[in-house]
């Protein structure tokens, strides 16, 4: 399964939706995802990866790790899964 | 209804090993979070902590006591000792059947918790020492207490997160007040620096991993701290007549619920538990001069924890000061109440306003004078302490200058 596929079921969990309503533009908001699922899929995406989020709920913008869209997550996480490879 | 004073305050803390020192470093500003020294600490993300420094149990405590008390039952005892000291009380007979010990609390013998369960499930010992259940409950500090000082009337612990304090204290606020018990201890304690205990929090994504700065736009997060805080609350006629020396006035409290959301603050919820205070005391919102903020540092509370206040003051928002002790000791989780209503104490008896430390940049969320950085020196008559917990319960009270 690829990074992007794997994200989007994850987030489609948490969303309680089918991964094929789960589009690349869709914002955490429009899935009704509020900050405890976020961090809930944070946490789920980091063990399905190995890799380690650097993302603080205080300060949702200070880090790399962008989570304003789907393919904003999809992008940094396929950046982390680079970086630690 | 009986009038209520505090008559005795002990406390250890990050900050100090008594009232004394605790209140000095607020007056200095002092910062009690420094490097966590527990065992595994490389292992975890968030390595800050307010730790207890140089604490000698075996100094405070026998070998048999050492065997029995959880490290959050050790700085139960201290700051009880030290408060009942104060107060100059002795209990026997109808006194003593009469008075109890409601403490807060929230994670219990959470070091005898991560020690164990390290032996049995990491060691793969199949043993544990036979006081693991007595250690651990979260009743146990206010049942050492209620042995130690011969408190034979109601005597419990309540469990309200980081609430717990104020509600253990507005619990025996109302026992006084309505003259079920002349005098009851209250407070709270809590040890939770150990590596479970950092590691639970840690996945919640709000620590900071640098320092704790209260209502600054540039804050990142909480940061733990660890101790106790104890008071001798007494009926005031009680007080009198053995001419013992007044600290405060506890003059009201109220409680709320947000019954909406497990973690996300409610500013309503806090609102109905600031303006609930002021009816349930009698106090006009202009007789506020202080509030010691639940301020935790977190980007949710404290502009949340603004906007209530605003709501609830108006205008006279703007006359008042506000600030997070956290900033100094941490966040005490169920003893934090405790250790807070010390600045409340200190601004009403002793005329000095504890600043909020670690501030750094304004917040246009959070547009209330935080008493930045530095002590001030004014008069207060009266000073409430918030509570704001995670599961939307919430607990304020309110101290009155006697």
């Amino acid at each position: 399964m690829s990074i992007q596929d794997k994200v989007i079921e994850i987030i489609a969990e948490q969303a309680v939706l089918e991964p094929s309503d789960v589009t690349l533009s869709s914002t955490l908001e429009d899935l009704g995802i509020d900050s405890l699922g976020l961090v809930e899929s944070i946490f789920a995406i980091e063990e399905a990866f190995d890799i380690s989020v650097p993302f603080n709920a205080n300060e949702p913008s200070a880090s790399d790790f962008d989570i304003s869209t789907v393919s904003s997550i999809i992008s940094g996480i396929q950046t982390l899964v680079s970086e630690q490879a | 209804m009986k009038r209520v004073v505090i008559t005795g305050a002990g406390t250890v803390n990050a900050l100090g090993h008594n009232v004394g020192q605790t209140l000095e470093a607020m007056r200095e500003g002092r910062c009690g979070i420094g490097p966590l020294d527990l065992r595994d600490v490389e292992r975890l993300a968030v390595q800050i902590g307010a730790q207890v420094q140089d604490f000698e149990s075996e100094k405070l405590f026998n070998r048999q006591q050492i065997a029995l008390f959880d490290r959050f039952t050790q700085f139960a005892l201290v700051a009880a000792r030290e408060a009942i000291g104060q107060s100059g009380l002795e209990f026997h007979g109808d006194l003593a059947a009469k008075s109890g010990v409601v403490f807060g609390n929230s994670g219990g013998g959470m070091q005898t918790l991560d020690e164990n369960y390290r032996s049995v499930y990491e060691d793969g010992k199949n043993r544990v020492h036979p006081f693991v259940v007595p250690k651990l409950m979260n009743n146990a500090a206010a049942s050492h207490v209620s042995m130690e000082f011969n408190l034979k009337g109601p005597s419990f612990t309540v469990a309200s997160a980081c609430a717990s304090s104020n509600h253990a204290m507005a619990q025996a606020f109302q026992m006084v007040r309505s003259g079920m018990s002349p005098v009851m201890i209250t407070g709270g304690a809590e040890s939770m620096l150990c590596f479970g205990g950092v590691k639970a929090w840690e996945g919640l994504r709000v620590m900071s991993k640098d320092a704790c700065r209260p209502f600054s736009a540039n804050r990142n997060g909480m940061v733990q701290g660890e101790g106790a805080g104890a008071f001798v609350f007494e009926e005031l006629d009680h007080a009198k007549a053995r001419g013992a020396d007044i600290l405060a006035e506890v003059v009201g409290f109220a409680m709320s619920s947000d019954a909406a959301d497990i973690v996300m603050p409610s500013k309503q919820g806090a609102a109905r538990a600031i303006s609930g205070a002021l009816e349930n005391a009698g106090l006009n919102r202009e007789d506020v001069g202080y509030i010691n903020a639940h301020g935790t540092g977190t980007a949710a509370n404290d502009k949340t924890e603004c906007s209530a206040v605003a709501d609830v003051f108006g205008p006279h928002a703007d006359a008042l000061m506000m600030s997070s002790t956290k900033s100094m000791h941490g966040h005490l989780i169920g003893g934090t109440g405790a250790v807070e209503l010390l600045a409340c104490i200190m601004a009403v008896r002793d005329g000095v306003v504890a600043p909020t430390i670690s501030y750094e940049e304004a917040d246009p969320e959070c547009a209330i004078d935080v008493v930045p950085n530095e002590a001030r020196d004014a008069t207060v008559e009266v000073a409430l302490s918030n509570a704001f917990a995670f599961g939307g319960l919430n607990a304020v009270l309110a101290l009155r200058r006697f």
